[in-house]
C-alpha cells in the first residue's frame, strides 16, 4: 500500500542514525533541579511550596489555576531551595522551583492503582490525567485534560496517534514505539474513551518499518490501526497529519475537534498510560540528544527540571567547537544562549550544533520555492514582504496567521532570507494590533 | 554553571544547500551547449559578441552597485553573467560591436539596475536590452548572415521564420526542413539556431529543477495547439507546430527567458496563464502580425502582468473556504 502524506513539504537530511538504534538509558536525578511552574500552554501554575519546604519524587508542587494550564510536580525528594524565576528554554525567566535533590528517591504515595484502568470512565480518565499534569509532548505542550475534553457540539469519530517524529535527529518518539509499544496502545485506548472516538489510527512514517511492524502485531485484535505515512517533513504536524490520513481539512483558524479528530503524540499517550494506570504524575520525559558536536548522543529519560549542562554531560560533555545548542529538533526547535537552562515537559531533544550562522542573504527572486515547500499552501515570500513594509492587514489576507512556523519555506529558500522570523514578527504585529483594537 | 554559551537564532537551524549564485550558474552551464554551438556555426564573429555583451553587463552591474553602495559580492551572483550571455545569443551574428555593447548597458541600467536590481526588475534584462536595440538599429537588428556552414546570398539571406513571414515558404515549398532547423543549421540569432544544444541545457536545467517546468509547457503546449488549429485547417498556407517549435526564438524564450524566476510568476496558477499568455502572443505575431518574430514581444508583455497576476492567484490555504 501506498504511503499517505499530504501535498508539498521538505526532506531534510535526517540525521537519526545518530541514535536511532540506541536503547533508553535513565539519566540520574541530577543533584539540584530547576522546575518552571509554566512550561505549558496557558496559565502559569501556582507555586503549592515555599523555601524550606521538604518535597517528595511526584508530590504536586504547583496547581493550574484555570482549565488552560497544567500542574506541576516535583521530580526529586529533597528541599525546595528557592521559589523565583529562573532562566526557561522558551527564553523569558519564569518562576520556578529549585529543588536540592537528597538522593533518596522518596516517592509521594501513588494511592489506589486501577485494577482495570480500562474501566475507568471517561471523566475519571479525564481527572487522572489533569491530576498528573500531563501535557502534549510533541513539543507544543497544550494541556492533554483540555484535548481530553472536546466540546459537546463538536463529536470526535477518531483520535490520530502521532508516531511521525519529523523532525531530523530526534529518535526518542521512534525508541517509545520500540520499547514502550503496549504503553502507547493502551494509553490510545484511553484517549479514545475519554474522547468518545470509535477510531484509533496511530501514524507512523516509513523510515520507521521496525515500529511499524512492532506497533501492527501488538495491536492485532485491539481495532487499532497503524497506518504507514510518507517520510516528509512536516509529516508529523497536526493539521498536514490529519489531511494525509484523513482527507480532511481543519477549517482555517480551526482545532482539530472541529473536523471531529484528537491527535496526540506518541509520548503523550504513554504519559496519559502511565497517569491513568500507574498514578505516576509527568516528571519524567524521554528526549533525544544528538547533532555532531555530541559525543556519545543517547536517547534518554530525564527528570524535569534537569539542567541541559548534566543531560550533555551524560552524553559526553560539549565539544568546544559546538556554537547551537537547540531545544527540540533542528527545524521547530528553539535555540539557547546557555546550557544551564532545565529540561521542560516540551524537551523532545538536546543538539548541539556547529552551524554556518549568517549565510550571505540576497534579494528574494521570486524563485517560488517557498510557495512550492509550504505545507498550508501559503506564499511566504509574499508574506514577508507584506510584513517588511508593513502592510499587515494584507498579510492576513495572505494568510500570515496560518503559518505554522515549521520552516519548510526557509528551508529551501537559495536567498537565504528568514522567512519564518519576518512570519512570526508580522504574526505578532497582528495580534497586538487586534489587542489594541478590542481594548 | 555552564562555561560555554551560545548563539541564539530564531528556527529553522537547516536550510539546504541551494543559494542564488548556484542557481544562477546553474543556468549558466545549461547556456553552455547553445554557446557552444553558435561558436561553431559563426565562429569568430560569435566569441566577439559574447565578450562584448558580457563585459558590458558586468561593467554596468559594477558601477551601479558602487554608486549605489551596494556589497559588490553581488556582481558575482551570476545574474549579470546570464544577461549578457542571453543578450548576445538574441542577437544576429552580423550586428555592430559597439551596439551589442550598448544593448549590454541597457539591458543591465533600465533592465534591471533602475528598478533596484536583483530580484526587483519586472522585465527580462536581457529582453529590454534587444528590445531598445531593435528600436534604435532596426536594420542592423533584422539582417542576417549565414551560417559558416552554409553557402548562400548574404543579400537574400532570411531566417526561416522571415521566409515563412515574407516569401510565403509553405505554399513555395522553401521552408527549412525540420533537421536543420534542429541541429541549428539556419540564420538567425547567435544562440537560438540549434535546438537540439538548447534542448540539452534545458534538460539539464529541468533535472537540477533550476526553471520551473510548467513555464516551458505551458509556451510550448499553447502554441502548438494554436499553430496546429491553423496547419490542419490549411497545411498548405501554415506552417506546422513542429516548425514553430524549432524555429526562431521559441526554445532559448520558453526555457531561458520566460523562465527567469525574477521577471515570471510565483504561484502555480498565475505561471500557466502567463505561460499560455506567452504561447498565444507568439502565436499571434508569427501568424498575423508584422513581425515575422514574436518571442521578445510575448515575454516582455507577459512580465507587465506579473505581480497583477500573483496578486489574483493566491493559492487556497489548508482549511481554507472560498467563497463560491
Amino acid at each position: 500500500m501506498r504511503a499517505k502524506t499530504f501535498p508539498r513539504g521538505i526532506h531534510p537530511p535526517e540525521f537519526k542514525s545518530l541514535s536511532e538504534h540506541l536503547a533508553f538509558e535513565t539519566l540520574p536525578a541530577p543533584d539540584k533541579v530547576y522546575i518552571p511552574l509554566h512550561q505549558h500552554f496557558g496559565a502559569p501554575a501556582k507555586s503549592l511550596v515555599n523555601k524550606g519546604d521538604e518535597v517528595l519524587v511526584g508530590q504536586k508542587i504547583g496547581e493550574a489555576p484555570a482549565l488552560f494550564s497544567a500542574d506541576v510536580h516535583s521530580s526529586v525528594s529533597g528541599k525546595v531551595l528557592a521559589v523565583e524565576p529562573y532562566i526557561h528554554p522558551a527564553g523569558r525567566p519564569v518562576l520556578s522551583v529549585a529543588i536540592q535533590n537528597n538522593g533518596e528517591d522518596r516517592r509521594v504515595d501513588p494511592g489506589d492503582i486501577p485494577a482495570d484502568p480500562t474501566a475507568l470512565s471517561a471523566e475519571e480518565i479525564r481527572k487522572k490525567v489533569k491530576e498528573a499534569g500531563v501535557v502534549g509532548m510533541g513539543g507544543a505542550a497544550f494541556p492533554t485534560a483540555v484535548k481530553l475534553s472536546p466540546p459537546k457540539d463538536k463529536p470526535i469519530d477518531t483520535v490520530i496517534i502521532n508516531g511521525c517524529e519529523c523532525e531530523p535527529v530526534l529518535t526518542a518518539d521512534h525508541r517509545l514505539m520500540l520499547e514502550f509499544p503496549e504503553d502507547i496502545i493502551n494509553g490510545a485506548l484511553l484517549v479514545r474513551k475519554a474522547t468518545g472516538a470509535a477510531r484509533i489510527i496511530i501514524g507512523v512514517e516509513n523510515n520507521k518499518k521496525d515500529a511499524l511492524d512492532l506497533l501492527r502485531k501488538k495491536a492485532a485484535g485491539t481495532g487499532i490501526e497503524v497506518e504507514t505515512v510518507k517520510t516528509k517533513y512536516p509529516q508529523g504536524a497536526e493539521k498536514n497529519l490529519i489531511s494525509a490520513i484523513l482527507k480532511r481539512e481543519v477549517p482555517k483558524g480551526g482545532l482539530p475537534f472541529d473536523v471531529g479528530v484528537v491527535v496526540q503524540n506518541v509520548a503523550t499517550a504513554k504519559a496519559v498510560w502511565d497517569a491513568v494506570a500507574r498514578n505516576l504524575p509527568l516528571y519524567e520525559r524521554p528526549l533525544t540528544v544528538s547533532g555532531p558536536m555530541v559525543t556519545t548522543p543517547k536517547n534518554l529519560i530525564v527528570r524535569i527540571g534537569t539542567p541541559f549542562q548534566a543531560v550533555l554531560d551524560s552524553c559526553g560533555g560539549i565539544n568546544g567547537e559546538a556554537d547551537t545548542l537547540i531545544m527540540g529538533g533542528p527545524m521547530m526547535g528553539l535555540s539557547q544562549w546557555t546550557a544551564d537552562v532545565p529540561v521542560i515537559k516540551g524537551t523532545s531533544g538536546i543538539l548541539l550544533w556547529k552551524m554556518d550562522r549568517s549565510p550571505r542573504e540576497y534579494a528574494c527572486i521570486r524563485c517560488s520555492r517557498c510557495v512550492d515547500h509550504c505545507p498550508m499552501g501559503l506564499v511566504p515570500t509574499q508574506i514577508m514582504k507584506l510584513v517588511k513594509y508593513d502592510h499587515l492587514e494584507k498579510a492576513e489576507t495572505w494568510g500570515a496567521q496560518d503559518c505554522v512556523e515549521c520552516g519548510s519555506c526557509q528551508y529551501g529558500c537559495p536567498a537565504k532570507i528568514p522567512l519564518v522570523h519576518w512570519i512570526r514578527l508580522g504574526k505578532n504585529k497582528i495580534i497586538s494590533i487586534k489587542k489594541k483594537k478590542s481594548a | 554553571m555552564s562555561s560555554n554559551s551560545f548563539f541564539l537564532k530564531s528556527s529553522p537551524h537547516f536550510r539546504d544547500g541551494d543559494s542564488v549564485p548556484k542557481i544562477m550558474y546553474t543556468v549558466v552551464i545549461a547556456l553552455a551547449p547553445a554557446v557552444a554551438a553558435s561558436v561553431y556555426y559563426f565562429r569568430w564573429r560569435a566569441a566577439a559578441l559574447y565578450i562584448t555583451c558580457l563585459a558590458a553587463c558586468l561593467i554596468t552591474e559594477a558601477l551601479f552597485l558602487k554608486f549605489r553602495k551596494k556589497p559588490m559580492f553581488s556582481l558575482w551572483d551570476g545574474s549579470a553573467v546570464i544577461t549578457g550571455l542571453l543578450l548576445a545569443m538574441v542577437l544576429p551574428p552580423s550586428i555592430a560591436l559597439d551596439s551589442a555593447a550598448i544593448g549590454g548597458v541597457v539591458a543591465i541600467a533600465l533592465g534591471k539596475q533602475v528598478f533596484g536590481g536583483l530580484g526587483y526588475n519586472i522585465f527580462n534584462p536581457a529582453l529590454v536590452g534587444r528590445a531598445f536595440l531593435q528600436t534604435a538599429f532596426p536594420v542592423a537588428m533584422t539582417s542576417w548572415m549565414p551560417t559558416a556552414a552554409l553557402k548562400a546570398d548574404l543579400a537574400t539571406f532570411a531566417t526561416p521564420l522571415g521566409n515563412l513571414k515574407f516569401q510565403d515558404a509553405v505554399s513555395q515549398g522553401t521552408l527549412s526542413p525540420l533537421k536543420d532547423l534542429f541541429v541549428g543549421n539556419v540564420g538567425g540569432c547567435m544562440g537560438e539556431t540549434s535546438a537540439l544544444a538548447l534542448l540539452i541545457g534545458a534538460a539539464f536545467l529541468l533535472y537540477k529543477r533550476a526553471i520551473d517546468w510548467r513555464i516551458p509547457a505551458g509556451i510550448t503546449g499553447t502554441l502548438i495547439v494554436f499553430t496546429g488549429i491553423f496547419w490542419l485547417g490549411a497545411p498548405d498556407r501554415y506552417a506546422s507546430p513542429a516548425f514553430h517549435l524549432l524555429a526562431g526564438g521559441l526554445l532559448i524564450g520558453a526555457f531561458f527567458m520566460a523562465t527567469d524566476m525574477v521577471s515570471s510568476p510565483v504561484t502555480p496558477k498565475a505561471t500557466w496563464i502567463y505561460a499560455a499568455g506567452i504561447g498565444l502572443v507568439i502565436g499571434l505575431i508569427r501568424l498575423f502580425g508584422g513581425f515575422p518574430e514574436g518571442v521578445m514581444y510575448a515575454i516582455l508583455f507577459m512580465n507587465t502582468f506579473v505581480p497583477l497576476l500573483n496578486r489574483f492567484t493566491r493559492p487556497r490555504i489548508l482549511g481554507e473556504r472560498r467563497a463560491p
